[in-house]
């Protein structure tokens, strides 16, 4: 059974060919890499997979599902959970409210059970609760549990939304530019703690990342894009000695 | 400053916020049982501001909480009072009965303009739900065989399993238990994954679906609910004003249930009842307040002689009794509640209290904000 593979996937917005055949596996337990220039559809291979497009071609399968047709609300369920370039988090809220959205598709409780609020959705409130507390523990996030979102530095919204994707408990994680807007103490932070994602929570990450040194320090395979196509794919040292990707980004 | 010492994650499923807080509520509570008692003459006023409450706590589902706009909730009340009068008065179903029945039918009206709703963003959705509102008045004024049409329809007094509700005081108390119910109700809501649902759809609605909000699923629930709440404050209305008309319905109620929303503050449920009180009780002040300013400032310039007095009395009382000041007035303080306190009523409210419990520490800046409440439409 594939994990999770992306079969010739390719999208068009109006005349542009954003994706043209892009095609790749990731096995459970890697850190699989997408790199590129900007605009060579990183980010689109992402809204593809969380299904916000619709590919004009192409296939996505995810633990021997096809999921090219499954809506996006769905995909959580499924057990894929993303993070987003521009930090999509829900601002007038506190850090605890924030992950706890990420236990939504884990809700087992009914409309009307919760107008009344019965126990039974006070018991799985609680079980909600111990889950996000033990994503906010595993973050280090302790200190900023009451705080609101707008109060908080960039760096610790990245790691904020890293974490309401956590509390989803997903199969595979989408990290699209985990480091963007870090300084570089927090990059290397960050890359610990993909490391510990991977290794003690065994969660397959998928990211797309622009800061070499940390796509070298925890990817086992990387993909490089150029103009929607793929040019090189293989370890982080491979796709960077790779001489179409040296031109993609130095010209030439 | 008092810090709430947890020890347990229920402790954060409460209802409120300490012991204290539970004091306080308990205490108000107690005052508003005691209250028929020390201003009688208030009393029709009091009732009114509950059930504007209610229609308070429903809007800010919708738009506080959900970030959906509406202007439609003048015609969702109207549903639900001619709804509940026909229900009542015409097929002669028990009262609790046809409040529910009210409510249902006003639910269904909320998941009919909801589900345009979930195609349409920001100010366009407004625009569609005023269109709504404008159609139901016309519903309202054509359809005679349910609605009396022009001519209106009366309304008798409430009749609970039985129990005549004619009395000012039996109705205040009647409208005091439906705007507790509905703010138990909603903030049971608010604690859960529902809420929690409306609230991630307002800051960004791509995040909430890759979350595993079902948007249109989530977003018709917040319409078909605030509906619902509309309909039974509409079935309490209709006793209230004793006679419904069409153009009791009209936009200008909307527009009230808004500024409702944004002077109490965007985003809370106590916003909902301090815009309630201040949207009810205003035109008794400014009532008051007619009679009241130019016989005192009439006094005040009395010091100058007989003659002083009683010019400025008759120069403030012409202006005061003009017509369309009232209108003029609510305007004004709309705009100074915009440009001095974004928060609303809630929000001062809460800057006083920080202000005493840390003082002399209080920071100016603790509140500052960058703009608020609506994101644009990015990433669409």
């Amino acid at each position: 059974m594939t994990f999770f593979e992306a079969e010739r996937l390719a999208i068009n917005f109006g005349g542009i060919r954003a994706l043209d055949g892009v095609s790749f596996r990731v096995d459970p337990g890697q850190v699989f890499t997408i790199i590129g220039p900007n605009g060579a559809g990183k980010t689109t291979i992402f809204n593809l997979v969380s299904r916000i497009y619709d590919p004009s071609d192409g296939r996505l399968t995810f633990r021997g599902e096809d999921i090219t047709q499954v809506s996006p609300h769905e995909i959580p369920r499924r057990g894929i959970a993303r993070t987003f370039q521009n930090i999509e988090l829900f601002e007038h809220a506190t850090v605890l409210q924030n992950v706890l959205l990420g236990r939504h598709a884990h809700r087992r409780s009914r409309f009307v059970e919760e107008l009344l609020f019965l126990p039974r959705v006070r018991a799985l409130e609680l079980e909600h609760r111990e889950a996000a507390e033990k994503v906010i523990d595993f973050l280090d996030l302790q200190r900023y549990r009451d705080s609101l979102i707008v109060n908080l530095p960039y760096g610790v919204r990245k790691v904020v939304e890293m974490a309401r994707a956590l509390c989803a408990e997903p199969k595979l994680l989408l990290l699209d530019e985990p480091s963007s807007g870090l300084s570089v103490e927090e990059t290397e932070d960050m890359a610990f703690w993909i490391q510990d994602i991977r290794t003690l929570l065994g969660i397959t990450v998928l990211m797309v990342e622009h800061d070499m040194s940390l796509v070298s320090a925890v990817s086992d395979r990387v993909l490089a894009l150029n103009y929607g196509r793929a040019i090189a794919l293989g370890t982080a040292r491979e796709v960077q000695e790779h001489p179409d990707v040296i031109k993609a980004y130095l010209g030439g | 400053m008092r810090f709430v010492f947890k020890t347990s994650y229920a402790q954060d499923l409460g209802l409120f916020r300490d012991g204290v807080q539970r004091n306080a509520y308990i205490a108000l509570f107690l005052a508003l049982l005691v209250l028929p008692r020390l201003v009688p003459e208030y009393l029709g006023d009091l009732s009114l501001v509950f059930i504007y409450g209610l229609c308070g706590v429903s809007l800010m589902v919708l738009a506080g909480y959900t970030g959906l706009v509406s202007l439609g909730h003048s015609a969702f009340l109207g549903i639900g009072a001619y709804a509940h009068v026909y229900f009542a008065q015409d097929l002669g179903v028990p009262w609790v009965v046809a409040v529910a029945l009210a409510a249902a039918v006003t639910a269904a009206a909320g998941v009919l303009v909801g589900l345009p709703a979930l195609r349409m963003t920001g100010v366009y959705l407004t625009i569609a739900t005023l269109a709504f509102a404008l159609i139901i008045q016309e519903v309202f004024t054509r359809w005679d065989r349910v609605t009396g049409g022009l001519k209106g329809k009366p309304v008798q007094k409430a009749v609970v399993f039985g129990l005549p509700l004619g009395h000012e005081v039996s109705f205040y108390f009647l409208c005091l238990a439906f705007l507790i119910a509905g703010l138990w109700l909603t903030s049971n809501l608010l604690r859960s994954p529902t809420g929690r649902a409306w609230v991630a759809i307002r800051d960004s609605e791509v995040a909430a679906q890759s979350m595993g909000v079902n948007l249109a699923v989530y977003k018709t629930m917040a319409f078909a609910y605030s509906a619902g709440l509309m309909g039974v404050a509409g079935a309490l209305f209709a006793h209230k004003i004793g006679f419904l008309a069409p153009d009791i319905f009209s936009v200008l109620l909307s527009i009230q249930f808004l500024l409702m929303v944004a002077v109490g503050g965007l985003g809370s449920l106590h916003g909902a009842v301090y815009g309630a009180v201040f949207v009810a009780m205003l035109p008794v002040v400014i009532s008051q307040a007619r009679d009241a300013v130019p016989v005192w400032l009439g006094q005040v310039f009395a010091v100058f002689g007989r003659e002083a007095g009683r010019a400025v009395f008759s120069l403030v009382d012409r202006f005061v009794k003009q017509p369309g000041l009232e209108p003029g007035i609510f305007g004004l303080i709309l705009v100074l509640f915009i440009l001095f306190e974004p928060l609303g009523v809630y929000g001062r409210w809460r800057k006083i209290t920080l202000f005493f419990s840390t003082f002399p520490l209080y920071k100016h800046a603790t509140f500052k904000r960058q703009k608020s409440y609506m994101r644009s439409e990015r990433l669409r």
